[in-house]
């Protein structure tokens, strides 16, 4: 096969933002993609069977044939489970990553998310870090993946975020009835609420048409191709340049190293099962912080016997995600207007700032629901089967509001990916391996949330509410999943650096989540796409007269 | 709130009127009778008990009656084949109390019978009636596609649009502004 300037491997939010601005730039470069190329047609509109709900399978990938990974529990037992099981903590395999049938929301990071060890300090047993690069470094990047992937939302209610040069591109998607609800009980409590970011078109944009408010929008692809992902925005542009291919269904079975320990390409099994190499002068790994982790491992060579990158025994640590927690409220009035994607109002007044906590998260309503997640918001109390049952489903459903928060975790070395000494998938390749949990203030933390979420219902008129706060027994790590190759100036305290360059191995980049040092109290992916074009832009600009060509 | 335990005050399911006409089939059928991919007709019927208590009949229709055992019966030889084995002991088991308690198949026994012996599963064999609870749930509240909720019977029930209202306008694009 014809050798290329780059090969990345996973077409996700940063894999896709990666491929388009190296491809525009010049360089050949060939994508590559575990999973399938879906589109709106794909939408299906099953309720049981998408990537939010998964109760028959993963509609996105993986499938649970083939794909097993281990989970340790808190006794320390491992568990083999199943893609579609929540223990698996999946995000999608497919074209577009997680960024295909996500809930959209399009955060950025506040300055203090990346300063969070010169903030609060370093609780006792954690491993909390600054990131090397600054919200200011990022500030540019955050608005061109705004322009370029299409966010609309509005900023101005509330002064919690970092300076912006640049409103968002699109006017929010008009308020549901929550919003009108929430609204002004926020505004009572002396709370700052606007309309949340969302890649999502609230108007024509990029060629393609406006949100039609439907009820299935987070876990679906949308009918409408209003959701904007990196599938239907840089994706189609790298192809378009003509330097761009996508190879779907390609698994990729590790990064190949020459005898002087740079790589020269990778191994993957095509669609038919078939052995391939692509060779490249660089090799760029965007799996998500599981897979990418795990590919790293697998990569063993004589030079690198722990895997690439793994000389300090470092890939695959810090694991985190999301703690997420929040309250039901429970109104005697409808609250519900059957407009998607429902998730409208939020607040950041609670990311930072209280004493004796170490961070917190933004607060948001949730996404609209449909009937088979009210089964799981009944009051509690609700008969768990027979008339009584069946009536507070018709009692409920619509008047029920869910509030939830990201609670940004605080991470610890122990909660990591390593490769299982037995299971392997279907390819003959050791599997990830899940163990560990992130620093117990972390649930303190969303303790607090929840309590807030409570009052903010409360304030709005809810006659009962429930709080949602639990203490997770391990990593909760699913969609949100990061961490695992940390960006660090320290070659022995971290696996790339801050151009996301693998330390010693200077021709790999990671370009996903892997390298978020913390997570922020808000959802990743739009912090993935501004760290794809932050580091693909020092990597064009260094591209001429490097020593990458071969 | 209804109790569970309300099912002589229950209404029997017969208000099909209130339903459309596309409702009225449903009241008619509970099953493809004889052709089930998974259970037989005796497991069939035991099951079909076991779910009309899960979700009763009143002015909406039972589990059976929307296509419940539809939906399970297809996915125990689909996605839900890990769970075979439970259904054919669990199943059993539910046989065996009704035959000890009253003599009879459960099929055959009045509501409040039926009732207590699925009161008795959920004390006895917790495992199989949770997964029964949850598949019952799934079917009735789930997407039609799967065989169950038959003609979205328990969407228009919560009071959902079916089919659901698309592609309502947000801004006034014909003013070429954007509010």
């Amino acid at each position: 096969m014809k050798r290329v300037n780059a090969v990345i491997v996973g077409a996700g939010a940063g894999g896709g933002v990666f491929a388009k601005e190296l491809s525009t730039a010049g360089l050949s470069v060939v994508l590559l993609e575990r999973g399938k190329w879906y589109t709106a047609n794909d939408c299906r509109k099953d309720d049981l069977r998408n990537q939010r709900t998964t109760i028959l399978g993963n509609a996105f990938g993986p499938e649970d044939e083939g794909n097993p990974r281990v989970t340790v529990d808190a006794k320390g037992v491992p568990h083999v489970v199943l893609a579609s099981e929540s223990a698996y903590q999946n995000d999608a395999a497919c074209v577009g990553g997680g960024t295909l049938s996500w809930g959209a929301q399009a955060w950025r990071y506040m300055p203090q998310d990346f300063k969070m060890r010169s903030t609060y300090g370093v609780p006792a047993g954690s491993s909390l870090e600054d990131w090397p690069i600054s919200y200011d470094d990022l500030e540019p990047f955050y608005e061109k993946a705004e322009y370029e992937i299409g966010i609309s939302g509005d900023y101005s209610g509330t002064p919690f975020h970092g300076p912006r040069r640049r409103d968002l591109p699109m006017p929010p998607v008009m308020p549901n009835l929550e919003f009108s609800i929430l609204e002004p009980a926020a505004k009572r409590l002396g709370l700052h609420p606007f309309h949340l970011p969302m890649a999502r078109n609230s108007v024509p944009y990029n060629g393609r048409g406006p949100c039609m408010r439907c009820r299935w929008c987070v876990g679906f692809v949308c009918e409408t191709d209003a959701k904007n992902g990196s599938q239907n925005t840089v994706i189609p542009v790298a192809l378009n340049t003509g330097n761009c291919e996508l190879r779907t269904e390609c698994q990729v079975k590790e990064v190949l190293t020459d005898e002087r320990g740079r790589a020269r390409g990778v191994a993957y099994f095509d669609s038919n099962g078939h052995l391939q190499e692509q060779l490249a002068d660089i090799v760029v790994v965007s799996g998500g912080a599981t897979e990418s982790a795990r590919l790293l491992l697998n990569s063993k060579s004589r030079l690198f016997p722990n895997g690439l990158g793994n000389r300090y025994d470092l890939v695959g640590r810090n694991l985190q995600g999301h703690h997420y927690t929040g309250a039901t409220g429970y109104f005697d009035y409808n609250t519900y207007d059957d407009a998607g994607p429902g998730a409208s109002i939020a607040i950041s007044d609670y990311n930072h700032g209280t004493p004796g906590l170490c961070g917190g998260g933004m607060l948001a309503n949730e996404f609209i629901r449909l009937p088979i997640h009210t089964l799981n918001r009944l009051p509690p109390g609700t008969p768990r089967w027979g008339l009584g049952h069946k009536q507070a489903m018709r009692d409920w459903h619509r008047r029920t509001i869910a509030i939830m928060g990201p609670t940004q975790q605080i991470p610890t070395a122990d909660a990591r990916v390593t490769l299982d000494p037995s299971v392997r998938d279907k390819w003959g390749m050791p599997v990830v391996r899940i163990s560990g949990n992130v620093h117990p203030h972390t649930f303190e933390i969303g303790e607090v949330q929840a309590k807030r979420a409570e009052a903010w219902l409360r304030e709005a008129g809810a006659i009962h509410t429930s709080v949602g706060a639990h203490r997770p027994e391990t990593v909760s790590a699913g969609q949100h999943q990061a961490g695992t190759c940390r960006m660090g100036d320290d070659p022995k305290g971290s696996v790339v650096n801050r151009d996301c360059q693998i330390h010693d191995v200077d021709n790999v980049f990671v370009i996903d989540s892997s390298v978020h040092v913390t997570n922020g109290g808000f959802n990743p992916a739009l912090t993935i796409m501004a760290v794809a074009y932050y580091a693909s832009a020092a990597l064009v600009r260094n591209w001429k007269g490097t020593g990458f060509h071969s | 709130m209804q109790s569970s335990k309300n099912f002589l005050t229950r209404r029997r399911f017969v208000a099909v009127g209130a339903l459309g006409g596309a409702a009225v089939a449903v009241a008619c059928t509970s099953g493809r009778q004889g052709d089930w991919d998974f259970f037989s007709e005796a497991q069939a019927r035991t099951l079909t008990a076991i779910c009309d208590q899960i979700i009763p009949a009143d002015d909406f229709p039972s589990a059976s009656q929307t296509g419940v055992l539809t939906y399970i019966d297809k996915q125990l030889v689909r996605h839900f084949r890990r769970h075979q084995d439970a259904y054919r002991d669990g199943l059993e088991n539910a046989e065996k109390i009704s035959r000890k308690r009253f003599g009879r198949e459960m099929a055959e026994l009045s509501s409040p019978q039926q009732f207590e012996i699925v009161s008795a599963l959920e004390q006895q064999y917790l495992d199989f009636f949770n997964l029964v609870r949850s598949h019952t749930l799934q079917g009735y509240y789930g997407s039609p596609r799967h065989g169950g909720n038959r003609n979205a019977v328990s969407w228009r029930m919560l009071g959902l649009d079916e089919p659901p209202l698309r592609g309502r306008a947000q801004y006034d694009l014909r003013k070429g502004t954007h509010s």
